[in-house]
């Protein structure tokens, strides 16, 4: 897929939840280019003198009837609060699209009908469930629109510490069925994504909750649990990596993970990567 | 319009600016971002003989003004080079050196002589920065004994254009340039990176997988600058500039001190179209001077 180095144009720029900023930005001189759930976008961050790296953000959503790209980011430094103090009519220089991205089904032959995944003989659209944590929901948005795009019905797991670290939870519910949990209790049931009643009738076949594919993204501790639970439901399990980043072009060497084929590119063979090629 | 031609021994360039190894990959990952054929030369990664898995993650910190990696020059090898990557690179219309590396110098020279068979690969850069295993690691670079070894039996093995690449971890960086030019090295490149660490304060431990690793980025500039300045009056050999050239200005600069080209590195992670910029901005300010070719700049503030 073809990559670009482009000047948006900050659109609006909201708030979430504190700590939270969702920018959608647009391209006023041409249409986005083709890009795909689980790619990212490397940003440059003039305004954070500390701030010398690009750094890398999930893509939110693609709204092409607004030209819009939307990237969520959770404040954690410096480079994330310069974007965060970001104004409307500013610039933000970004490198689109990175990575591979998560395993989509194939483009149904018109908008809407089911799809088979790969040359799978199965009629019905294959099943997803999307398991997020924190700012690691942020991918599956956008994932959950292109599954629907492509006829299929997802269903989100989504985690936080406190309902107040939940987010969009209007916008995923435009695109299948939302569970929530929350450490503390305060939003849906009680504890990590991986505890959720769910998984009790979660199968890969014959059962009253049937996956076919599990993604997730979120901190490693959270991926790690649901690769595991995934592992044992014999359900293909795909995980979002957010490894330090130099290049986000494959040049530098810096990201990498070590996979059971060796040490490999987050930022090209990944972020995101098959659990079981994973040394976890 | 200014002559941007520039020579380093009998490899002409049809710029001065080339790519450093470690942080172009083989060119090809910036196919989308850059006009490839635009750039002076591209110097692809650290090639070694047998493939290398590199050190462990986390390889890079970010610092003030620069950044550390220590990748550890992963990569699949030069029979792989050969193979699978030679074939791709000579495609781009322009000079693609490659980076050699080695442990000892029968492993530099045999990886020299691999590359010299391989018709448009014009000449090689020889990082002599890495450990020398037989004597306990401590790189070849640092001493002056050290980096003629490699030089000679590398010069024996590879009859093109041979630029040595020098280590700033040194007391006399002009005593090892000078040692270099007596076993026949037709050009010198410097600076490779810094050696350095990051802490972090809240974990209480270093950032890096090893410990330590090589600074470069802005933060290096005017110690690069300095050397090729110390350089340039040591030498009579062609210098090969680099180390946080960011823009044209600092590419002038690094011509004013004496060098021949100049690379840039960490900085195509912040722009990745920056070297045809640079490239631009040098012919910008040779039209606006009065200059007739980016040769006349050479060492020119030497001169004031
Ligand atoms: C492929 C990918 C996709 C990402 N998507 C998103 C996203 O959609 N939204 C979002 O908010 N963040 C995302 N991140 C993480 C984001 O890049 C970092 O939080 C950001 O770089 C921190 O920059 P900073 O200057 O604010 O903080 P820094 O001062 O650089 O770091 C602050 C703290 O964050 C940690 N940190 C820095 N970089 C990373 C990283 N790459 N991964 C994990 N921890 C890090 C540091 O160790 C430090 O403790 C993604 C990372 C990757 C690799
Ligand atoms: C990620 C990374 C990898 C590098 N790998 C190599 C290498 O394989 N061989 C080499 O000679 N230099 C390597 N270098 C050093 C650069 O080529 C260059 O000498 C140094 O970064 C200073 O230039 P700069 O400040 O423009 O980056 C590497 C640098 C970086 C940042
Ligand atoms: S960040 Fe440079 S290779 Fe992945």
């Amino acid at each position: 897929m073809r990559k670009y180095q482009l000047d948006l144009t900050l659109k609006h720029l909201s708030k979430p939840r504190p700590g939270y900023v969702l920018l959608q930005l647009t391209d006023p001189s041409a249409p986005l280019p083709e890009m795909l759930p689980g790619q990212f976008v490397e940003v440059r961050v003039d305004s954070s003198a500390s701030t010398f790296l690009r750094r890398p953000i999930s893509i939110n959503l693609v709204d092409r009837q607004e030209n819009e790209l939307w990237l969520l980011v959770h404040v954690v430094g410096p480079g994330t609060q310069a974007m965060a103090e970001l104004n409307t009519g500013d610039r933000l220089n970004v490198v689109v699209p990175l990575g591979n991205g998560f395993t989509l089904p194939q483009r149904p032959a018109s908008e809407g009908e089911p799809c088979a995944e790969g040359s799978s003989e199965s009629a019905v659209a294959p099943r997803y469930l999307l398991v997020g944590g924190g700012v690691g929901t942020a991918p599956l948005l956008y994932m959950g629109q292109e599954l629907v795009r492509r006829g299929c019905k997802p269903t989100f797991l989504l985690g936080g510490r406190t309902s107040s670290d939940l987010l969009q939870l209007d916008l995923f519910g435009k695109f299948g069925e939302v569970f929530v949990t929350t450490e503390d209790g305060s939003a849906g049931e009680r504890g990590f994504v991986t505890q959720h009643s769910l998984w009790q009738t979660a199968t890969a076949e014959g059962g009253a909750r049937v996956y076919d594919r599990i993604c997730t993204c979120g901190p490693k501790p959270m991926m790690m649990a649901v690769a595991r639970l995934a592992g044992e439901k014999g359900i293909p399990c795909e995980a979002s990596l957010e490894n330090m980043m130099a290049c986000g072009l494959g040049a530098c060497l810096c990201c990498v993970e070590d996979t059971r084929d060796g040490h490999v590119c987050v930022c090209t063979e990944g972020p995101v990567f098959p659990t079981d090629k994973l040394k976890w | 319009m200014a002559d941007l031609t520039t020579h380093i021994g009998s490899l002409e360039l049809k710029n001065p600016v080339m790519t450093a190894s470690g942080t172009f990959g083989y060119g090809l990952e910036f196919a989308d971002l850059v006009e490839l054929d635009q750039i002076g030369g591209i110097i692809v990664k650290g090639t070694t003989l047998e493939p290398r898995q590199g050190n462990p993650y986390p390889r890079m910190a970010e610092t003030a003004q620069g950044m550390l990696n220590c990748v550890g020059l992963q990569n699949k090898g030069v029979d792989y080079f050969c193979e699978h990557i030679y074939p791709e690179v000579r495609k781009i219309h322009t000079a693609v050196l490659v980076n050699v590396s080695g442990n000892s110098p029968e492993t530099y020279a045999a990886c020299a002589a691999r590359i010299a068979e391989l018709e448009d690969i014009p000449a090689i850069e020889l990082n002599i920065s890495c450990p020398n295993v037989r004597q306990g690691g401590m790189a070849f670079g640092v001493t002056c004994e050290g980096a003629a070894s490699v030089v000679k039996a590398v010069r024996a093995a590879y009859p093109k254009t041979l630029i040595v690449k020098l280590s700033p971890n040194v007391t006399s960086i002009a005593d090892i340039a000078r040692a270099v030019e007596a076993e026949g090295a037709d050009a010198v490149s410097l600076i490779n990176t810094l050696m350095g660490m990051a802490i972090d304060a809240e974990k209480r431990r270093p950032i890096l997988s090893i410990g330590t690793g090589g600074l470069s980025g802005p933060a290096v500039k005017p110690v690069a600058l300095r050397m090729v300045w110390q350089v340039f009056d040591a030498v009579k050999i062609p210098i090969v500039g680099l180390g946080g050239i960011m823009n044209a200005t600092d590419a002038v600069e690094f011509l004013l001190a004496g060098a021949s080209a100049i690379e840039i590195g960490t900085a195509n992670f912040i722009d990745p179209a920056v070297t045809v910029k640079v490239v631009r901005g040098i012919e910008e300010y040779l039209d606006r001077h009065g200059f007739r070719s980016a040769s006349e700049l050479i060492g020119l503030a030497h001169q004031s």
